[in-house]
């Protein structure tokens, strides 16, 4: 293994006392005081993320909608300057390369952001796609840095350090700014389940426009929130993450993300595999379980039928600091799904309560 | 720095146990375990009446993070289990010397106490 890679906000994350973890080759904090209470800040008023390690891609020229279209499985066709999409992009197989917003800026010019831990991997993948279309893809990552403040609070904070009209910006959508008197690219968007922003600026002024809004942060009740809380908080909202709900192996109809999968807007990479696993039901789902019990239920975790036999496995699980017991995802054959599933932690059997997401009521956007 | 109060004995295993003279002791986890857990989140206790010997596994705690095994400083009876921690586990963050006990011992030696290690030489097995 090589040296960890870092963040523009390192040292500002060392000088605010964040706990430092390895999480995808990445030094990262998990926690600065409490994943519990951060947490729990991010759902009552707002926090402040460092997503510095995303990655972003340009992608440019005459075809980049034409080879977007190919390349992903929503409808970029959609996207007007200003406008965000979800989607993911996949294999011929189905399984999923990554999830990723699309940013359309101009006509002929879009911006990828995607997962940190697959840079590498889906540069690579998206520049092997994109060959015969007329268009370029650049590995842009190195040169952003990007903030998330997330929660209910977050758009009051941000309004007071710029003199853009946050509310003339809907959810998904965003506009260039400045923050701060840093120049960013100030989007409407997270990956909390709560308002807020994402504000992508010049790796250099990252640490800068960190601390500014830390500054101006007290009277809105901000707290400084990482890793942990990120997790906890994109689990309870219900949302995907890469390597957990969706992996190469899980396509995005099993993990329940049709809604991304536009068969409508003609074939693209994998669209004939999902089509028909659309058509002729998929063979295991991805399902969110709550368990009435305090006992974190973790990946990995054997999920079992009345009979006992392993029918799947959890994927992700966690502690609802807000429902106050374990929450989780799993990944199960669907002929199960009729059968009272059970896990069994430390000897005590616990039934899977199937729920679906979001575990907490979310203000819509 | 973590808090490592000189009234109370130690284990390697970053238990803390309170002898009282009556031959019963206070057993929870240390400062230094609770802070390197994180936000606890459950712990699991025995019934009242096991009977534990010196090392044994008593219980779990478990984090945000992970599960851990805890240990039993000393060999006794199980005599009481704090009550509270079932709703409220985070006082094992909040206060691991105080009010985030897990458990009464009666023990079954009292003597054994002696061999556990002092607050300078835990201080020393954290350093």
């Amino acid at each position: 293994m090589g040296a960890l890679q870092t963040t523009p906000l390192n040292a500002f994350h060392r000088s605010h006392g964040g706990r430092m973890v390895d999480f995808a080759g990445w030094d990262m904090p998990v926690q600065y005081k409490s994943i519990l209470e951060e947490h729990k800040a991010v759902r009552q008023r707002c926090g402040l993320f460092d997503v510095s390690h995303m990655g972003e891609a340009d992608v440019k020229g005459p075809e980049a909608l034409k080879f977007l279209q190919h390349l992903v499985t929503n409808d970029c066709s959609k996207l007007f300057p200003g406008r965000i999409l979800y989607t993911v992009m996949c294999y011929p197989h189905g399984g999923v390369v990554d999830d990723l917003l699309v940013y359309m800026r101009g006509a002929d010019d879009y911006l990828l952001c995607i997962n940190a831990g697959n840079i590498d991997k889906d540069i690579a993948w998206i520049q092997e796609q994109a060959r015969g279309f007329n268009c370029t893809v650049v590995n842009r990552s190195a040169d952003y840095a990007q903030l998330a403040i997330q929660g209910p609070r977050a758009a009051e904070l941000v309004q007071t350090l710029t003199k853009t009209n946050l509310g003339e910006i809907k959810y998904y959508h965003f506009t260039d700014g400045e923050v701060a008197g840093v120049k960013c690219i100030i989007s409407r968007t997270g990956y909390t389940g709560e308002d807020g922003f994402e504000l992508y600026c010049a790796a250099g002024a990252g640490a800068a426009l960190a601390e500014a809004i830390v500054a101006a942060g007290a009277p809105f009740g901000l707290e400084l929130t990482a890793l942990g809380a990120r997790d906890s908080l994109r689990l309870e909202a219900g949302f995907p993450l890469y390597g957990h709900e969706i992996t190469e192996h899980i396509t995005p109809i099993t993990a329940g993300l049709g809604w991304v999968v536009k068969f409508d807007k003609g074939p693209f990479i994998g669209s004939d595999v999902l089509k028909a696993e659309k058509e002729n039901g998929s063979a295991r789902k991805i399902v969110f379980f709550k368990t009435g019990d305090r006992r974190i239920v973790r990946a990995e975790t054997p999920v079992l039928n009345a009979a006992g036999t392993v029918v799947g496995r959890v994927v992700s699980g966690t502690l609802s600091p807000i429902i106050n017991e374990a929450i989780g995802s799993a990944l199960v054959d669907s002929a199960a799904l009729k059968d009272q599933l059970a896990v069994d932690i430390r000897g005590t059997k616990l039934n899977l309560q199937l729920v679906k997401p979001p575990f907490v009521p979310l203000k819509k956007n | 720095m973590s808090n490592v109060p000189s009234e109370l004995k130690y284990a390697k295993s970053h238990e803390w146990l309170k002898v009282a003279a009556d031959g019963t002791a206070l057993i929870g986890i240390t400062d230094y375990a609770q802070n390197s857990l994180g936000d606890i989140t459950f712990v699991q206790v025995p019934k009242v009446g096991t009977v534990l010997k010196a090392g044994e596994t008593f219980g779990v705690v478990e984090s945000v993070k992970a599960a851990s095994d805890v240990y039993a400083p000393a060999a006794g009876t199980v005599v009481e289990v704090n009550p509270a921690l079932d709703a409220n586990p985070e006082k094992v963050n909040q206060a691991p010397y105080t009010d985030g006990w897990m458990l009464k011992l009666k023990l079954a030696n009292p003597a054994d106490a002696g061999a556990l290690l002092s607050a300078d030489d835990y201080t020393k097995v954290i350093g």
